[in-house]
Parts: structure tokens; sequence; C-alpha cells
């Protein structure tokens, strides 16, 4: 399809390249260069999308991000909803459509990649218009490291959109040698299409960079899609530009209603009219350049509807020898039209009461009501604004540390004067680095701006009616009148009129929208507007894709996979692997055929039978060391550690402050004054930090020293009846005899060289050793193991299988038995609570009364009188009234099961629980719901299989 | 038993990728290196293998065949590459213990990488949020920080602009996530894309 509203010639596009683009199932062409929206109304279309609550036609009414109008959904290739046909660079064989008002996120997992990168600078400067490259120059040439982003496709800013001429050239020769200048330099990051959208404490700026976007389909697949840069820069220059603020009237909305700047740009940057006939609606001067350089591009300017009584005196002469008809003291009242707008009414304003309106036909409304600069990052940053009579708008109230406003975010709004103000705001950042200004070149010479007249502030048109076309917020459908039921229903913070009226919340988030609404509410409620202020501003400043903010933390690398030295050979060995905390532990290893149940009972048999053997290497290790150590383990276990003999084992248990459990394990006292601890997989880390906080804050005085060891030792317990005959051919130094090498002893012996630490350590109740390896070396000595144990048909098994073996013998696991609530005593523990301590972390609690009372819960074992069921983990445990039925609800709940399996060496399932006043309920039945039945159980000691400790010495 | 037993690294399911990395990057493992871990009052003043313990934060130095690597106040790391781990460890602690300070073999909690060539700063930037700018994590630096999510220790070797070089350790059981981050990092350079 043709474009007929291209112009002949001029724009920043590449003609000679035609790319096809579909829109609404239509085919259409545009240029490189172009955005989807100015190769649609270059096809003459201005009419995009429809309101999210009244289905009116929208259509682009800025040029970039502040449009409030063109939302679409790209759907190749790629689909991603919510984009602004404004701000989306057109490719080759996009394909998009209209939204009205909300779009579809992708039914498949997004392919892109996205990544982030850290950056450190002197300066960051946001934003390469004229007072960003001023900044970014001057900061550059002090030989200071530098980041100049910027969020549109080249650098520029808002000289992209004029015709200005800087040092006698047209604006976009000085840009382009600012920009080569730039690269010179080595510590220069100059990066465009790059929004910062995030500026925090201590200069830290998030920006997202939207790196193939542009190129569609031929985007390369190995390159992320977006980057998020996490920058941290010692000062901030912030030169974000000024969004032109539209005026609010009936039927506001129309498609061809679009801000007086967009449209400039959209003339000088893009080659593209957009209309045949216009009308501009102004307050101030600026919107003036935007007619006259429409009209010397062939548009016809119907009339300039000035708002102030005089106008503009100087523009008005500009005009008349153009030939364009000036209205002084008039304003727009409304506008017809459907699709389209196609005709403005215009009315005589005079001492705020507004005339009778004629209409004034035209395809484009040019708005103006003046200039909102960017304060977004510097609002962030938590800078106050203040409001400025004089141009209507809010700004930088005060200098915050680090971050400085330069140009027209800081409400200069002339070229030279935000030449000007980036190398001012540039000096005193490089000042305040202490960096030297170093060789500076003049700034460029530009026309000065010709005298004007100052810009009048018109919030809204009175629309003589309720205000239910005024649109404030064109994304929300949000109107002046749902802000007069804002303020008539008595809010008065604009925090609260926001969420009443959703007016900012959109995703544009008010960039056009804000500052009215302040505006008018101020009026509605007769204050004035410094009075009502802004919302907050929040980042982002523009919509960030999750995937981008997720980066490559997803799949393989969304949580680090922690292996053992041995990881390798459970995989070839076809282990089922689960993860505990970040480690991959194998859970079961099952044959072919072989489910998980079969599997575990397999293992289960064949340790207790014979022997097993784990990799327990994930289990946490701590080195403790240093005269006080053993004093220091008993301040830390409940139980006695210092009575500990060199060479012997002891089992304890570690409580919080409230006397609650919160691990266990094991202690070797390898020294006198050196002690291994052992702890659960999952408490390492918590362990260490546990202990480090005691000894550095409560007990400096303490001479002791800790180091984690986790995987400098791997370990594997061999386990079962023939682990001695296992451990004794791989060990031929030791005597594994039970004389010799007792329960909780250990012994070091070497293997080819290598130190070999042994324990006798068991956590299923058979005959067991632990073997330590340094895990350089773990892999060879598993393979002698599993090598030593094939005569005796050593089987390797899991996690799962550990678990049965444990909860067999009342072993609870700390995290799954208990809770945080669970006492050593609860537990069946008293043993392992010293009463000859004088004290130690948790001892004051169990002096409560509460922990003595016998209703806590206790854990017990439980077996299902059906001998089939296998209880789901957390079920409910009940008990039911005299004469057999369920108490009426709410049923009382006695406690939960807590590790549930079905036992090889039982015949039969069973479970652990906690269930209150459990240990004098043993022989009794209770009941467990289970799918809707209740399943009778027998409560029965904790210790299910060989109560009497027969076996564990073989 | 006098046959010996083999070791086993961490990394090597990783080399052949690692190995076959686009230009501008490399990416090794180093041989198993025996680390002591030790703590003592800095003002002891002890020498160990010829060095003084560094007392400026977040460097190191070298120190006999291997490094002292500054990792607190009172913590440092001894590394050497021709010592057996549990000779170090006898070593260390026999040079700290008169003066109250411990030494603890580590030599199997961390493995370490090399990484170095024109890339290497940048593809750490993508995962390590320290400063790594030529004039500031010069030779003889080293941090405790982060790439991906794996804690490491950082160590600058080289500072030369077109050719870094940086030491990295890091828990043995991270190793495989660290070398498949750094692989995933690198995809950006290969000269096609990859088939997916």
């Amino acid at each position: 399809m043709s474009a007929p509203f291209r112009t002949p010639e001029g724009g920043r596009i590449d003609r000679s390249t035609t790319l096809e683009f579909t829109f609404d199932g239509q085919t259409h062409t545009g240029h490189p260069g172009d955005t989807l929206a100015s190769a649609l109304l270059a096809a003459g279309r201005h009419s995009i999308a429809t309101s999210v609550k009244l289905g009116r036609p929208r259509g682009v009414a800025a040029a970039w991000a502040e449009d409030p109008g063109s939302l679409v959904q790209i759907e190749e290739p790629f689909p991603e909803p919510m984009l602004l046909a404004t701000t989306v660079e057109l490719y080759d064989g996009l394909v998009a459509h209209g939204l009205p008002g909300q779009g579809r996120l992708a039914e498949v997992p997004d392919s892109a990649r996205y990544d982030a990168v850290h950056h450190h600078v002197d300066v960051l400067v946001v934003g390469a218009g004229p007072a960003g490259l001023v900044a970014a120059l001057t900061a550059a040439r002090a030989g200071a490291r530098v980041a100049l982003v910027d969020e549109q496709a080249e650098a520029g800013g808002a000289l992209l959109g004029t015709d200005d001429v800087l040092d006698g050239a047209p604006a976009p020769e000085w840009v382009a040698a600012a920009v080569a200048e730039l690269a010179a330099h080595p510590d220069v990051l100059h990066l465009q299409r790059t929004t910062a959208f995030g500026l925090y404490d201590d200069g830290f700026v998030l920006a997202l960079e939207r790196r193939t976007d542009h190129l569609g389909t031929a985007a390369p697949r190995n390159v992320s899609r977006q980057r998020v840069w996490r920058i941290r820069a010692r000062r901030v220059v912030v030169a974000a530009g000024a969004h032109e603020r539209p005026v609010v009237f009936a039927d506001n909305d129309r498609p061809g209603i679009m801000l007086a700047g967009g449209a400039r740009t959209f003339l000088h940057r893009y080659g593209v009219l957009p209309g045949r006939e216009a009308v501009l609606f102004t307050t101030n001067d600026s919107a003036y350049d935007a007619a006259l350089d429409l009209h010397r591009a062939g548009v016809r300017v119907q009339a300039v509807v000035d708002a102030r009584p005089e106008g503009s005196p100087q523009r008005r002469q500009d005009c008349e020898r153009a030939g364009i008809r000036v209205l002084s003291g008039a304003v727009v009242t409304g506008t017809q039209g459907v699709e389209r707008v196609t005709h403005a009414l215009v009315a005589p304003l005079a001492a705020g009461e507004v005339g009778a309106s004629s209409a004034i036909g035209c395809d484009l409304l040019l708005v103006s009501g003046g200039w909102n600069p960017a304060v977004h990052l510097f609002s962030q940053a938590r800078g106050r604004l203040r409001y400025d009579e004089a141009l209507g708008a809010f700004l930088p109230a005060e200098e915050l540390d680090g971050v400085a406003v330069a140009g027209s975010a800081a409400g200069v709004l002339d070229l030279a004067g935000c030449l000007a103000d980036g190398r001012r705001v540039a000096d005193a950042a490089l000042a305040a680095l202490g960096l030297a200004a170093g060789e500076q070149s003049a700034l460029p010479a530009v026309e000065a701006t010709p005298a004007g007249s100052a810009p009048m502030t018109l919030w809204r048109v009175p629309d003589g009616g309720d205000g239910s076309t005024s649109f404030v917020d064109l994304q929300r459908d949000a109107t002046v009148a749902d802000l007069a039921r804002a303020t008539g229903a008595g809010l008065r913070s604009m925090e609260h009129v926001k969420r009443y009226t959703t007016i900012g919340t959109a995703h544009d988030q008010g960039k056009t929208s804000g500052v009215l609404a302040s505006g008018i509410t101020a009026e509605l409620l007769g204050v004035p507007v410094q009075a009502t202020g802004t919302t907050t501003f929040r980042p982002p400043y523009t919509p960030v894709a999750f995937a981008a903010l997720a980066g490559r933390d997803r799949g393989r690398l969304f949580d680090p996979e922690r292996v053992t030295a041995v990881h390798d050979w459970h995989v070839a060995e076809g282990a089922v692997f689960e993860d505990v905390g970040q480690w991959k532990r194998p859970r079961y290893y099952p044959r072919p055929g072989e489910d998980m149940d079969a599997a575990v009972l397999r293992e289960c048999a064949a340790t207790r039978g014979g022997v097993g053997i784990l990799d327990g290497s994930t289990l946490g290790k701590i080195d403790v060391q240093g005269p006080d150590a053993a004093e220091f383990l008993d301040r830390l276990y409940t139980n006695m550690i210092s009575s500990l003999k060199v060479g012997s084992v002891r089992y304890g248990v570690m409580c919080g402050v409230d006397g609650m459990v919160i691990d266990d394990g094991t202690v070797l006292r390898l020294a006198e004054d050196r002690f291994l601890v052992l702890t659960t997989t999952g408490g390492a880390a918590k362990v260490l930090d546990w202990m480090e906080e005691w000894l550095q804050t409560e007990w400096p005085q303490l001479r002791v020293r800790l180091a984690s060891v986790t995987e400098q030792w791997s370990t594997f317990p061999v386990v079962g009846p023939r682990s001695r005959d296992v451990v004794g051919a791989v060990f031929p130094d030791v005597d594994v005899s039970n004389e010799a090498f007792p329960f909780m002893t250990w012994r070091d012996t070497a293997l080819g060289g290598v130190p070999v630490r042994l324990a006798r350590i068991s956590f299923s109740g058979e005959l067991a050793y632990e073997v330590y390896v340094n895990s350089w070396y773990a892999r060879a000595v598993w393979e002698r193991l599993i090598e030593a144990g094939r005569p005796h048909g050593i089987t390797p098994y899991g996690t799962e299988t550990m678990h049965v073996l444990r909860a067999e013998k009342g072993y609870p696991i700390i995290g799954q038995d208990t809770d945080g609530t669970v006492t050593p005593h609860d537990l069946g523990m008293a043993w392992a609570v010293s009463k000859k301590k004088p004290d130690f972390i948790g001892k004051r609690s169990f002096a409560r009364p509460a922990n003595s009372d016998p209703l806590r819960k206790q854990l017990v074992g439980l077996l299902p009188v059906d001998r089939d069921t296998v209880l789901p983990e957390g079920s409910q445990i009940v008990e039911l009234a005299d004469g057999g039925q369920l108490p009426p609800p709410p049923v009382p709940m006695l406690g939960h099961v807590t590790s549930s399996y079905r036992s090889a060496e039982l015949g039969r399932p069973f479970a652990l629980a906690l269930v209150k006043g459990g240990r004098s309920r043993i022989g009794e039945t209770v009941h467990v719901p289970v799918d809707g039945t209740l399943v009778p159980v027998e409560v029965t000691g904790s210790v299910l299989v060989d109560p009497e400790g027969a076996r564990r010495d073989g | 038993m006098a046959d010996l037993l083999t070791r086993s690294h961490p990394l090597e399911p990783y080399l052949t990728a690692l190995d076959a990395l686009p230009d501008g990057l490399r990416v090794t493992a180093e041989p198993f290196v025996a680390l002591a871990g030790l703590r003592v009052d800095p003002a002891s003043g002890v020498q160990l293998r010829g060095a003084a313990l560094p007392t400026t934060p977040n460097t190191w130095v070298p120190a006999g065949d291997g490094r002292l690597v500054w990792l607190g106040p009172d913590e440092w790391l001894v590394t050497s590459p021709g010592t057996a781990p549990e000779a170090l460890e006898a070593e260390v602690a026999g040079v700290l213990r008169p003066v109250g300070g411990v030494a603890v073999d580590v030599s199997a909690q961390r493995i370490g990488l090399r990484i170095s060539g024109p890339r290497a700063r940048q593809v750490l930037a993508k995962g390590c949020a320290i400063d790594l700018h030529p004039r500031v994590f010069v030779p003889g630096s080293s941090a405790q920080t982060t790439l991906g999510q794996a804690g490491v220790v950082l160590l600058a070797l080289d500072g030369r602009d077109d050719d870094a070089e940086f030491a990295v350790l890091v828990r043995s059981s991270f190793a495989g996530y660290l070398a498949t981050w750094l692989l995933d990092a690198c995809l950006e350079y290969a000269d096609s894309a990859p088939t997916s």
C-alpha cells in the first residue's frame, strides 16, 4: 500500500529500503528509521486502538513514550502486549494490531534471551538530547568514566524533531560529531535504545537496553533481546527532557488530535505529514513552530487558536506572513468526528467565560498546554518538587546529593539554555568528583530564541457540561467528571484521587495526565496547585518485561544446582534426583521397571539385610577450633560436649533461645581443642551463621575459630550388617572389630597415601561406618567401596531410603518432623538435654510451664490398622467421640503426620506424627482422614525397628 | 594399598565446552591447589611462606608457590599448588599455633578457575556487581563477591586492558553451576546462533 502522507524528502529514514508490515490485517510499508506509528501515519491511519472502558477510537497522540493513545499488540515475531506504536521501531515482517486497552500474553515460552550487565561510572548522563550530550562530552573530556543512555534509536533528543541549526549546520551534524567524539573516549559507554527506568539510592540506576527488538525476525538468537544495565554512578545527570502537556476539552481524545511537538517530530524525523488541514490550539509560543513547519511542508493550517488574551504578538507576525489566521483569546471547546477528527469547535475565552463556538474543519488538531519537565528519575530519588507558576509545571525543588537535573528536565526550555545547562551541571559534577575540567571546546552557537510572550497555564476548557467526555487520562478513560466525583466524595490528596479515579495508573503512568489531574483537582478544590502536588513517581519509568528482569536466571540457571563430587556416578547409575535446598541428591536408584516404591523397598531391604551406601556429602560440616571450643559447644548444644573424649563421637541437639530444636547432628572430637561438627544438609549455612553470631556478639571472649568444611570432606555412610566386611576390605590398616572400633568413635587411616577418617555413626540403627575423605579423592574412594562391596551385594541408596531407615528408628529430621515449636523433650530426647550444665541456649525456656504440659505434641509412631494405607504426610489426626462418630465441627485436631513410608522391615506402612499427649496415647487407636475416609491408626512408640538397639554393632 | 587414588575435578565434564569458547575469553580449570584457611590476630606479625599477611582489605600477595589472600581482618586463605593439602594445614598450623592462630585444610572446599582475555571483564560484569575497571580492580586486588548466584573469591592477576586475567575460587559444589553460567554468558560471542 502507498504512503500518501510521506513527504517527498527529508526525515531520518532510509528511503532506499522498504519494509513491509501488517497492521490489523492490512499490509503497509515503511522504512528503516520509522516507528510503527510513523509508518501508519504515513499511510494516513490515525485510529489505532479503542479505549478500555468506552470503546472510543484512539489514535497517535504523541511521538514517543508519552503517547496515551496508540496501544498495540505485537503478534509476530513473538506475541507481546501493551506496546506503544510510537516506540516500536519498524521492521520487516512486523505483525501487530490495535488493542482495546488490554493485550494478550504469549501462550508459548519466550525463547528470546535476556541478560544483565553491571557497570560503574563517575558520571551517568540520562538523555542524549542537547543538554545530555554536552554534559557527557564535558565529563568525558575531563577523563571521567561516563555512561550516556538514551531511550531512542539515535542520539539527539528533541533535536531530532526540529530544524535547529548549531554552529551553522543542521542539528544532526552536531549530534553526529558529539557521538563520534564520545565514541573515541575509551571510558565512555554510550547506549541508545536504553531507558533508565529506575533511580535508587547511592547512584544506582537500572536501565533497559532494547538490543534486538528493532531487528524483528532477523534478531540473532544468541544475543540477548533486552539487557538490564545495573549502573552504579558516583554522579547522575538527569537530562531526560520534557513532555508536552495537552489541554483538556470536550472530546479531546479523537484520532487526529496530537501534541504539537509530536506532529513536528513526525514531520522532521520521519518525513510524515500527520494531516492535510490543521488547527493548532496553544497556550504558549513553542507550538507555533509546529504550525509554521507544517505549513511550510504543505499542510493547510486553518487557524492558530491561542488561549492567551493577547496571544503572541511576535509569533502572530510569523503566522501572518505565512498567511495563517491567528485567533487570540480563543480556545477549542470540543471536536467532531468519530474515527478521525473532522472539526475543531473554537470559541472566544474572556475572563474565564467561554463564548459561542464555531466549527473549523480539520483532520489534525495540534494541542500544546506547555511542558512538563521529565522529573521522574529525580522524584524517584526522593527529590522534592515545586510548582512553578510561570511554567505551570513541577520542577526539582532541591539539590540532591549525587543527582543533578539539566536542560528541559529542569525547566530550561530553549536550546541555548539547555546546552549551557548541560555544561554547568557537568562542571558541578566534575568539581564534586575532584576532577579537573580538562580541555573543553566552546558550546555550539545557536540562533537566539526570540523574546516571546509568557505562557498561560490552562488545564482545561470548561465544556459546559459534566466533563464526562473531557478526558484527563485517555488510557483509563478517566475524565474531568471522574475528578469532580473524587473531590465531591471528599478526597483531597492526589494519592487518593489517583486511586479513586485510576488516573496515572495505566501503563504510561500518567506522563500526560498526572500534572493535568493535579491542576484540575486544585481548581475543583479551590486550592493552589502547589498544595495538591503530584503523586509519587515510582519505577519503572516505562514498562519493563518480567523476562528482562529475570534475565539469565531462568531454567537451569534459575537457582544454582549444587552437586557432590560423586554426582556423575549417580547420574550414570540412573539415580532419580531430589532437590534438597540447592543440592541435587539421589533420591533412589530405580532398576528397569521399578517405580519409586519398589526401588525404595529394595534399597531398604538390601541395606538392613546386607550393605548399602549413601552419598552423605551434603551434610553440613564445621571445623571448630580453639582453646574454648569445648566450652563453646557446651553452650550451643543441649547436651554435654566437653566430656567427649578425643576419638569419640556424640549426637547433639541444638535449640534456639526459645528452647525449640533448630538442628541436630553428630560431633567428632578431633583433639582437645578441635571438633568437627556435623549439621543437617539444609542447616549448614544457618548453623554456621548462628555459631558466628553467638561468638561475635555474645561471647567474643571465647577463643574459638569456625570454618565451613562441608565440601572439603565427602562423606559416605556404609550401612548394614555387611558394612564391616566392606570397610575392612577397603581399609585393611584399620581394625574394624567392635572391640577396637566401638560405636560412636572415629579412627584415622589412609588409602594410597590419602588421609581418610572413619566414624562409627548410624542413622539407620544398623552397623555403619561413615567414610570421610578429601573431596578430590571422593570419586575414587566411592568406587573402591562399591567394588569391595560387590561380593556383598552393596546397594547404593538415596534420600528416600535414608528417610525410611531413620524413621523406622524414630530419628527425626529437623524441619520435617519438627516445625520450630518442638522441644527435645517432645521428640523423646530428654536424654540429650543436660541437667548438669549451668547454661546452654534454650535452657531457660525449658522451665516454662508450657514446656512441661503433658498435652504438648509429642513425636510418636503410627501404624495404620489396615496394614496398607500410606498416610499422606501432613494429614490431620483426629479422635472419634464416644459412639465412634466424629465430634461436631470444628473437629479438634490432635496433631499431624510428619513422615510416612512403606517399611520393608515391618512389612507394612508406618508413620511418625506429632500428637497431643502422644506418649500417653501409645496403644490407643486414633483416626486420620484420607480421601474422605477415616483410617484407624494405632499409636506406638517412635522406634519401630530394633527398639533394643541390637543391630548397631553388627 | 600402595596404588594411588586418582583425583577428580568438578569441572571435568565442562572442560571441552570451556575449551571451545569463542575468541576473546579463555576459561581454564586450575589444577588441584592446596588451600588452607587461617585465622590469627593481625597484630601477631607472622610471616607465612616468605610473605607477611596482607592487611589491606581485598588484596592478595604472592607467597611461596602460591598466594596469601585477605578474607577478613583476622582471616586469610593461603594457596599452594605444590603442597599436599594435609601438609599445608600442618605447616601453617605450625606457624600460627604459637601465636594463637588456627589453620584448616579447605583444599577441596573450593576449586579455581582462570578467566582471561580481552572479554574477561565484560563477561564477569554480567554477574559481578563490583567495579572491575583496570584502574580500580588492579592486579593484587581480591574480592569476596558473587558471580551469577555463586559466591566467589575473585583475584586480579593481570590488569592489562586488552588481556586481563582473573582467578576465581568457587565452592566445589557450585563449580558446575558457574561453568554453565559462564558458557551461557558467552553464547552471544559465538559467530552463529546455536541451534536450540
